[in-house]
């Protein structure tokens, strides 16, 4: 990255200059350390103002009335009695927002509050602003809403069923395929019938993973304030700020444009994808504010945080998979059913993550991926902590372990066996830079004893092995476009003072920290010295948002660029003053120096001032876009990453055979990490996805009641069960792996991919302590007991579905593997190609986005 | 508009003592503790996840006793000493759980923290040594999200060891990993 006056210049695909991936760890001062975040002081004395925390003179309170039929034609809403009580300033109904909206361009199918119909119990169908909550939830008492019900449709198999040829009603939405299908996807990737021609073994096993919910501890808020200059401010607790602000545009198109929206994020009070999708109360807040000439606040309680959902698919998965005598897989014919809920979300992506990472840790030499997802009357689903790859990963987990146990293999080396070789393509076009899944098997199959106590324990008592992977972020953003991912500015001030300016938003992970250690490894600045601004559509450059696990690698990669440059600006004239070559001047503890003679130098301060003598104002940018993908078929968008990080885990369980009670005293874990920016801050990613999954495998369940118009069974944190201090067992971490080349200092993601193995591992400790294969998440002491009496009454110790719904599925886009000599686009597609390259003369084909 | 319809929404005037200073607040009588420290006194440093007693969030002292602030009505503890994360500081110095709490990442979206940090608190003041084991029992009514709980074991075992007088480095273990 060579010196640039002007500070920018285009996006970088991967971290260059001076700290590439291979820099030891000795020479980083900032980088790799255990430093307390920079705003942990904050954090830890009631500072942080989180969105509910926000009061402001004048401010109205919102309440939403929400629907209480599942599925239901609105005949007739008169809000006149709400509108007549005393303090209450406004009220808004569907037809005073007809603009739809909805995360992804493929499925904007959401009203800010319902028109003409409900789709689930909780969907919002109206607004009130008034002096304060009493009177808000008074007013939503008094409006009234008269529904007429419509076919209730609350399970895969009923929205497999739904007549194509039924009336228009008995569809829950009027886009999509035929009847409740929202999706069909059908991808084929290498020849089946031969891998599964030359398997000697071929399994088939179904699997369900019960949708669960992020149950952040903070509700969702928001306050909007609309000024009399006719601009409008929104303050949320959301994981996209960007994405938000880009769906207040579209909705509030005749109100207000879009250069005169700012987006502020808060810090969230937890998100795990929980707050990435635009919601109705941000957007309602906002028309409330506009309409009110007030600020206007919305704070969601704990039962609408339930509703509101977009959480975990709960999938339904039929998996058949083919393998040589040694355990080598040649096949693997692997479909999902999706039950999306109410609203498409990022179901879209949902559904290709589900087949997406299936081939990334275990090679696979011939793929074919089948996912539908279906609507139905319940709180939508969409991206929590592992956005779709959570179910399947379970699915290929829980079908190695059978299938070692079935080949006489051990559950250690069937999976070693099949590793993904490092810098491969898989049959998908997945591209894998560094991989270190094999250390971490190693490490905590060494770790805990595994191949001693595997099938070794006594009866109650057992061990259970798992893997899995994720991606550090993805390649694609959400709508298509060819603008960077993250951009980050520097203001460099005459004080010493360097500030940070990125639209990344913190939900607690770090990422405001990360980028003060970037910049001040590269400026050799204390990162507790710099200011970072963050979040704020009006100030800081577009990083797409928190989810995907891609902050770290992205705001890093341009951070790095941003301050490169304000090095390259600082460096020449720091170099003439001392009059020694450019070449040799560092920056380290505050100082820019001489590295030949460190004493020849000045304060930071003092070379800034030096340097904004000669060029005026000091200020740099960086940007940064993931590499272009190899995967160039249509549905392969979804899955592509800078780099993916692996984990391995161990999970020990205690069953009691008895009653199926069962509890995990020790769970071992190790992350290939790449290199870490902050190892304290990694362990604490770790350790909650670890928690994370724990919860998911043991107890997390949004289950619905299908005879009661699909109100929700649970919706409080008290029945809804998640892990206390008395269930989180004793966990051992370790943290491996090589730098990236594609990591800034050759960082990986940690927020998500330690979750996946624990479901999974669970499943096969608790086949390994009594037998019973729980084919289900979770994994409920009643399945365990079940399993066991189904053994006692000499049936199959089985516990788990045995079939998926009938689909006609389009046909297979077919694309050869890289190793039948496919050139990452569907066959159809590649002869086009070449028929259009030989009419060019060899022009190449923009690729197609999805 | 008939009695039922409106509510009686008059204030009454209470006293409160809150991070050992002296507070008159007139408020609503049904408001509960946490809303007037949040609402009436701006103490958002208390926290909420669900006004039903069931997170722990909002969790203070009340004469040295955690409550939930959410299930307590204010009336009932006027006059009693109030202790929210805003009176753990002194002048400015991090009380040792908060310092630990920062250094290791037990805080990490910080929404749980106040009422992690004030239940482990009143741990150490009758038990100075908890076991590992005393500690889970003792904050087993507060949930967290983000950290599975270990960096919060290990940041109250630290800070019951400072506040011992003992050495209390963090392990390379608990920063670093095995």
């Amino acid at each position: 990255m060579g010196a640039d006056a002007a500070g920018s210049g285009a996006p970088i695909e991967r971290p260059e200059g001076r700290y590439l991936h291979g820099v030891p760890d000795a020479d980083l001062k900032v980088v790799g350390k255990p430093w307390r975040k920079i705003d942990a002081r904050a954090r830890v004395t009631g500072q942080t103002r989180f969105a509910d925390d926000l009061f402001a003179p004048r401010m109205a309170y919102c309440k939403l009335l929400r629907s209480t039929q599942a599925h239901a034609r609105i005949v007739r809403i008169d809000a006149s009695a709400a509108e007549a009580m005393e303090g209450v300033y406004a009220v808004l109904l569907g037809k005073d927002l007809p603009i739809t909206f909805g995360i992804l361009p493929v499925s904007q199918d959401e009203h800010t509050l319902c028109i003409d119909k409900v789709r689930f119990v909780g969907d919002p169908v109206a607004a009130v602003a008034a002096v304060d909550e009493d009177t808000a939830w008074e007013a939503c008492r008094k409006i009234v809403v008269e529904y007429e019900a419509l076919p209730l449709v609350t399970d895969v198999f009923t929205a497999a069923a739904t007549d194509p040829e039924a009336p228009h009603e008995h569809r829950i939405h009027d886009y999509g395929r035929l009847g409740n299908f929202h999706r069909q996807e059908n991808l084929e990737f290498g020849d089946l019938a031969q891998g599964f021609g030359e398997s000697d073994l071929v399994r088939e096993d179904f699997f369900f993973f019960e949708g669960n919910t992020h149950l952040p501890m903070e509700e969702h808020a928001t306050l909007a304030t609309f000024d009399p200059d006719g601009k409008l401010c929104v303050q949320s607790s959301t994981q996209t700020p960007h994405y938000l602000h880009r769906a207040l545009a579209k909705v509030l198109a005749e109100h207000v444009p879009a250069h005169k929206i700012r987006v502020i994020a808060c810090p969230n009070g937890g998100g795990f994808g929980g707050k990435s999708d635009p919601f109705s109360h941000e957007i309602a807040v906002a028309m409330l504010s506009i309409r009110t000439g007030r600020p206007v606040k919305v704070t969601l309680t704990r039962e609408e945080v339930f509703y509101t959902h977009r959480g975990r698919h709960p999938v339904l998965m039929r998996s058949r998979i083919g393998v040589s005598r040694s355990g080598r897989i040649k096949a693997l014919d692997f479909e999902t059913h999706l039950d999306g809920g109410a609203y498409g979300s990022y179901g879209t992506a949902s559904t290709f993550y589900t087949g997406a990472l299936q081939c990334v840790t275990y090679h696979v030499e011939n793929y074919w991926f089948r996912g539908a997802r279906y609507f139905t009357n319940k709180a939508p689903c969409g991206p929590k902590r592992g956005h779709g790859t959570p179910q399947p990963r379970f699915a290929l987990e829980v079908q190695m372990d059978k299938l070692a146990v079935e080949l006489g293999l051990d559950p250690v080396r069937i999976r070693k066996d099949n590793l993904v070789p490092a810098n491969s393509l898989t049959a998908n076009w997945m591209r894998v830079g560094t991989m270190a899944l094999g250390r971490c098997i190693d490490q905590v199959v060494a770790g805990s004893g595994f191949l001693d106590r595997w099938q070794k324990l006594p009866h109650g008592k057992g061990v259970g092995l798992a893997c899995s992977s994720y991606l550090s972020g993805a390649g694609l953003p959400i709508y298509w476009n060819a603008m960077p991912h993250s951009g980050v500015q520097l203001k460099l001030d005459r004080s010493g003072l360097v500030t940070v300016f990125c639209g990344s938003t913190d939900i607690g992970q770090g990422s405001n920290s990360i980028l003060a250690y970037v910049v001040g490894e590269v400026l050799g600045l204390d990162p507790q010295d710099l200011r970072i601004v963050t979040s704020d559509t009006d100030l800081t450059p577009v990083d797409l948002g928190s989810y995907s696990s891609r902050v770290t690698l992205m705001t890093g990669n341009a951070a790095l660029q941003a301050a490169e440059r304000a090095r390259d600006l600082i460096a020449p004239h720091v170099a003439d003053k001392l009059g020694v070559p450019r070449n040799r001047i560092g920056f380290a503890k505050g100082r820019v120096f001489d590295v030949s003679d460190p004493d020849q130098g000045m304060p930071f301060a003092d070379a800034v001032q030096l340097a904004e003598s000669k060029l005026g104002t000091i200020g740099t940018t960086g940007s940064y876009r993931p590499p272009k993908s190899p995967a160039r078929y249509k549905g392969g968008g979804v899955g592509p990453s800078a780099n993916y990080s692996f984990t391995a885990a161990v999970v020990e369980v205690d069953v009691d055979p008895e009653t199926g009670i069962y509890t995990v005293p020790r769970i071992f874990v190790a992350h290939d990490i790449g290199r870490s920016i902050n190892p304290c801050l990694v362990m604490g990613q770790v350790e909650g996805s670890v928690y994370m999954g724990l919860g998911e495998a043991m107890m997390e369940e949004m289950s619905y009641r299908s005879d009661r118009f699909g109100v929700h069974k649970i919706p409080s944190m008290l029945d809804y069960k998640s892990p206390t201090t008395m269930e989180m067992p004793e966990l051992i971490t370790w943290l491996v792996g090589d730098p990236d080349p594609n990591g800034p200092f050759g960082a990986k993601e940690a927020g998500q991919g330690p979750l996946l193995p624990i479901m999974p591992a669970v499943a096969n400790a608790v086949f390994d302590a009594v037998g019973v294969r729980v084919d289900e998440v979770p994994i409920t002491p009643e399945k365990v007991f079940e399993g066991i009496e189904r053994a006692r009454k000499g049936k199959e110790p089985r516990v788990g579905p045995t079939k998926t719904p009938h689909v006609d599925w389009p046909e297979a886009r077919k694309v050869r593997t890289p190793w039948q000599g496919g050139t990452g686009l569907e066959v159809e597609r590649e002869q086009e190609e070449l028929a259009a390259a030989r009419a060019n003369g060899g022009a190449s084909r923009e690729r197609r986005g999805d | 508009m008939s009695p039922r319809e409106a509510p009686d929404r008059r204030k009454t005037l209470g006293e409160f003592r809150v991070n050992g200073e002296r507070r008159e607040v007139a408020y609503e009588p049904h408001r509960t503790l946490l809303e007037v420290l949040r609402e009436d006194l701006d103490l958002t440093g208390t926290k909420h996840g669900c006004e039903l007693g069931e997170c722990g969030a909002c969790t203070v002292l009340v004469d040295g006793v955690p409550v939930l602030s959410c299930l307590t009505l204010a009336q009932e503890v006027e006059g009693c000493a109030i202790e929210t994360i805003e009176g753990m500081a002194d002048k400015g110095e991090l009380h040792p759980l908060q310092d630990f709490f920062a250094e290791l990442g037990a805080s990490q979206c910080g929404y749980c923290s106040s009422g992690f940090m004030l239940a482990s608190k009143a741990l150490l003041a009758q038990n100075p040594s908890p076991s590992r084991d005393e500690i889970r029992v003792a904050l087993s009514g507060n949930l967290c999200r983000c950290t599975g709980y270990v960096k919060i074991y290990e940041a109250v075992e630290l800070a019951a060891k400072k506040l011992r007088g003992e050495p209390c480095e963090p392990s390379r273990e608990c920063t670093h990993g095995r």
